[in-house]
């Protein structure tokens, strides 16, 4: 499984090596990847079917317990096999999509590198691992959704995708870590085993809390929804890719995975219930009022993702399978149906479902496929839809308040399929440049097969779907045998009573679009307290933060720089002292001897020589006197070494300060005894805080010195007698890599600052 | 600048104070120097230089630039351990090999000094850098 999930990424990158050589042709050959998966998924479906879970483990980074571990069950299969399956359809349309784009290849291989992570999402059985391919999702849909990056709306919608999942992504680790912490185990195979068993936990409600949003995020739920229009700035072939079938699915397959772990409980049930709910009329609202093809759709799939939602959150057998099936039917028709669009506009130029109509004289394939999809978003019998609309109804029947969000919902989708997949095919005229034709057999591929698929689950629903959905749904279920009978037809019953009011109730709302749009627009205002506007907020916010504090912290005054770090140091240490309530006790009677005594007199003499110092060469004269008194320090603590670099570091700070102080202003100041006072006391401060961190540092031993070993092993490990350079060299020579890169950008940022200055001169 | 005895010093002193620059690298496995105190005193020669004449005429000694001598350096000083690691060691373990010059004189060298050598040059490099850019700056025509 390893392999099949590294297929994706390897193939992305050789996929530019192979346009080269291949050109446009090069998407046919990457189109083989996600079939070849397709293939392989499908005949491992046998075995996951007989209730197996197949396991892949291989060792990645042991020392944090991260493997890459994947496993197989029917709820991993169902979304691997809907990820390949599109994900060959969708390259497949791609190539003949962005026919004689020089960039198609990359946009391939973004698409690949995105199946690869989507696959790794439903496939990783270690949580750590989920959450890192969970993030590359959101990664690669930042590329995709961008990829027409000359455009600004593009780029906006594609940084608000990634922001907005980005955010959800963090409340997602933070509930996985404390998760798997909570359950001992980073391993879902075993986290799934303890079944339940976190529902008392303590951190139950944070860790709940956390990964709902993470999820929620993901799948565009309420509050988060507003994403996922934004993000039909995509070329077509991701939306349908990303925003129908696979990634928005994330967060229901995420919460569908942990069910057996943090479902059943009350807050379970309350919030998936209450955010589905919310959602899906909230989607279906929005989409009255839109015109577009790709932002109706949009819309009608944040109202799906709520309905799948709120089936999970109540949880029942039939609703877990009710909410199986609809995935599944959903991903066939909304994928068809988004690709249809894109073919429409892509070949009429037009967007806008008023001005769009007679198109079925001209392409009569794409019009039959997309009227076979619509059909099963409306839920016509003897379409998969049907068979979905009837067990999600079933499942809410005896739920109120559920039951008339649902059908509200439903009543949106048969207004939403008629107008996308219907209406434009339906006599009368575009208003389009030229003849609009049929799409190239590469591009009808995709709506075909998915068409098929809708009409395979209409007619014979049992040996299409029964199998895998009755696995999927016992997955959800941890474990439980989950029988799932599916039938074309029940009979009369009451959901096909329910079905039948929804569609009489859907086609007079047909007939009454116009008046819908116009309720619609008229309640656009409403749009500007949604939570797009708290976004753009948001940002804003941040980005006036940024600025205010860097005009406070990046002033420019070397002096208040210093007082800065000054003054933090000061402020922490103090912090510690108080939290520890007491200072130090100085009990260490360190004898005074002669030369360090008439030293440290010295150096004092030096630095009030400093301070009172009338030009600048006198002031490094007397810090001069400072140093190499320091250093004598060394000297007499038998630590030459030290003193001598101390020395030449002293000798060739004067030079540097000398020829500083050339470019300076003349030396005199400015500053009344205000400024002086302030400098004194945090000078003062920053001294006292000094003495006591190194009279302390001398009492704390945090670990066991190793002085010792260094000073034993020196010559035995290091072939050296003298230990200082042995442990900058070989002990802790990776410390000493380190130290001397900061030095070395040090260098580099000095040169390019007085270069930038020179420049600067010049120009003047 | 136009002391007489700084310049006639400065020839002489110049490539004793590398010299002895190199022979504090050497050393430093033993006794008190290494890369870094040989590094500055490298570096002060060039500034020695540096003040006595100028900068243009310094940079004409050191005949490579200094930010390729603090590239050089990190490069030497990361790579001296890379075989190591082809050895499936992990990074920075040190090798030693004995160099017979006769019977009884032998020397030991491995890779800590190549690495001391990067640092070296790293530390020359960036003093050098700074130092020389901002006399330049000065001398510069505002």
């Amino acid at each position: 499984m390893l392999y099949a999930v590294m297929s994706g990424f390897v193939a992305a990158a050789l996929l530019p090596l192979l346009h080269r050589f291949l050109g446009e042709r090069s998407s046919l050959v990457a189109a083989v990847v996600p079939l070849a998966l397709t293939v392989w998924f499908a005949t491992s479906f046998p075995r996951v079917a007989s209730g197996e879970v197949l396991v892949s483990q291989s060792s990645w980074l042991p020392e944090i317990h991260l493997e890459l571990g994947f496993r197989l069950d029917g709820l991993s299969l169902l979304f691997a096999l809907l990820i390949s399956a599109i994900g060959a359809l969708v390259i497949l349309y791609t190539s003949a999509y962005l026919h004689g784009n020089p960039r198609q290849h990359q946009f391939v291989s973004a698409t690949l590198m995105f199946m690869a992570s989507m696959l790794g999402v439903v496939l990783a059985d270690n949580l750590v691992l989920l959450f890192i391919f969970w993030e590359l999702t959101s990664f690669t849909s930042y590329l995709l959704i961008g990829f027409d990056h000359e455009k600004e709306e593009s780029r906006k919608a594609a940084l608000q995708a990634l922001l907005v999942t980005g955010l959800g992504g963090l409340f997602l680790l933070a509930g996985v870590l404390l998760l798997g912490t909570a359950a001992g185990s980073f391993s879902l195979s075993e986290i799934l085993r303890a079944d339940r068993a976190l529902a008392g936990h303590a951190d139950y409600p944070v860790i709940l809390g956390l990964i709902l949003v993470g999820a929620f995020s993901k799948s565009a739920q309420t509050p988060f929804h507003f994403w996922l229009p934004n993000a039909m700035q995509a070329p077509t072939p991701a939306s349908a890719y990303l925003h129908s079938s696979t990634m928005v699915k994330a967060g229901v397959y995420l919460l569908a995975r942990l069910n057996p772990v943090l479902g059943g409980t009350e807050a379970w049930i309350g919030w998936l219930t209450a955010v589905g709910v919310l959602t899906l009329l909230t989607g279906a609202l929005m989409a009255s009022a839109q015109v577009y093809l790709k932002r109706l759709l949009a819309y009608t799939t944040v109202a799906a993702l709520g309905f799948m939602v709120m089936l999970l959150g109540i949880g029942s057998e039939r609703a877990v399978q009710a909410a199986v099936v609809f995935l599944m039917a959903h991903a066939c028709y909304k994928a068809s149906l988004f690709l249809v669009a894109g073919i429409i506009t892509h070949e009429t130029g037009e967007a806008d479902v008023r001005r769009l109509g007679g198109l079925l004289r001209f392409m009569p394939v794409a019009g039959a496929c997309s009227v076979v999809a619509a059909v099963s978003m409306a839920g016509l019998p003897l379409s998969f839809g049907f068979v979905a609309k009837e067990l999600v109804y079933a499942s809410v029947l005896d739920r109120f308040l559920v039951f008339i969000p649902a059908v509200a919902a439903s009543l949106l989708f048969v207004v939403v399929a008629f107008q996308v997949g219907i209406k434009p095919f339906l006599p009368g005229s575009s208003d389009s440049s030229g003849t609009p034709h049929e799409a190239p057999p590469a591009m009808l591929a995709g709506p075909v097969i998915l068409g098929l698929a809708c009409l395979a689950g209409g007619f014979f629903p049992q040996a299409f779907a029964g199998a895998l959905a009755a696995s999927a749904a016992a997955a959800i279920q941890g474990g439980l045998v989950s029988e799932v009978d599916l039938q074309a037809w029940h009979g009369i019953t009451p959901e096909s009573v329910a079905s039948a009011l929804t569609l009489m109730l859907g086609v007079a709302a047909v007939f009454a679009t116009g008046h819908w749009v116009r309720i619609g627009s008229a309640m656009k205002p409403l749009a500007n307290f949604g939570p797009d506007r708290v976004y753009v907020a948001k940002l804003k916010g941040l980005n006036l933060l940024a600025v205010w504090q860097t005009r406070v912290l990046q002033s420019g005054s070397l002096r208040r720089y210093v007082a800065i770090i000054v003054l933090a140091m000061v402020g922490l240490f103090g912090l510690s002292v108080l939290r520890s309530g007491e200072l130090p006790i100085l009990n260490r009677n360190t004898p005074l001897t002669l030369p360090s005594l008439i030293l440290g007199l010295l150096i004092m003499l030096g630095a009030i020589g400093s301070m009172i110092a009338t030009s600048r060469i006198s002031a490094v004269a007397a810090l001069g006197v400072v140093g190499f008194c320091v250093s004598l320090i060394y000297v007499l603590h038998g630590a030459p070494d030290l003193a001598m670099t101390q020395l030449v570091v002293e000798a060739l700070g004067a030079v540097l300060l000398v020829s500083a102080f050339l470019n300076l202003p003349s030396f005199h100041d400015r500053k009344r005894w205000v400024g002086r006072f302030r400098d004194a006391v945090v000078a003062i401060l920053g001294g006292l805080a000094m003495t006591l961190m190194t009279l302390m540092a001398n009492d704390v031993q945090l670990a066991p010195s190793i002085a010792h070993y260094f000073a034993e092993t020196s010559v035995l490990l290091g072939h050296g007698r003298n230990i200082v350079n042995v442990i900058l060299v070989d002990f802790r020579a990776l410390d000493t890599l380190g130290e001397i890169t900061v030095l070395a950008i040090a260098g580099a940022s000095a040169v390019a600052l007085l270069k930038l200055r020179m420049a600067a001169k010049r120009r003047s | 600048m136009g002391s007489l005895i700084l310049r006639k010093a400065t020839r002489y002193l110049f490539p004793v104070i590398m010299m002895f620059s190199i022979y504090l690298l050497l050393r430093g496995h033993n006794e008190p120097g290494g890369g870094f105190v040989g590094g500055l005193a490298a570096a002060s020669a060039f500034i020695l230089n540096q003040l006595a004449f100028d900068v243009p005429s310094t940079k004409r000694l050191m005949n490579v630039d200094s930010l390729t001598l603090i590239g050089t350096g990190l490069l030497i000083a990361l790579g001296s351990s890379v075989f190591t690691m082809l050895d499936g060691q992990p990074y920075f373990s040190s090798h030693w090999a004995t160099l017979r010059i006769t019977s009884d004189w032998q020397l030991l060298i491995g890779t800590p000094l190549i690495f001391d050598i990067g640092v070296y040059l790293v530390v020359l490099g960036v003093t050098l850098a700074i130092l020389l850019s901002i006399s330049n700056f000065r001398k510069s025509p505002s």
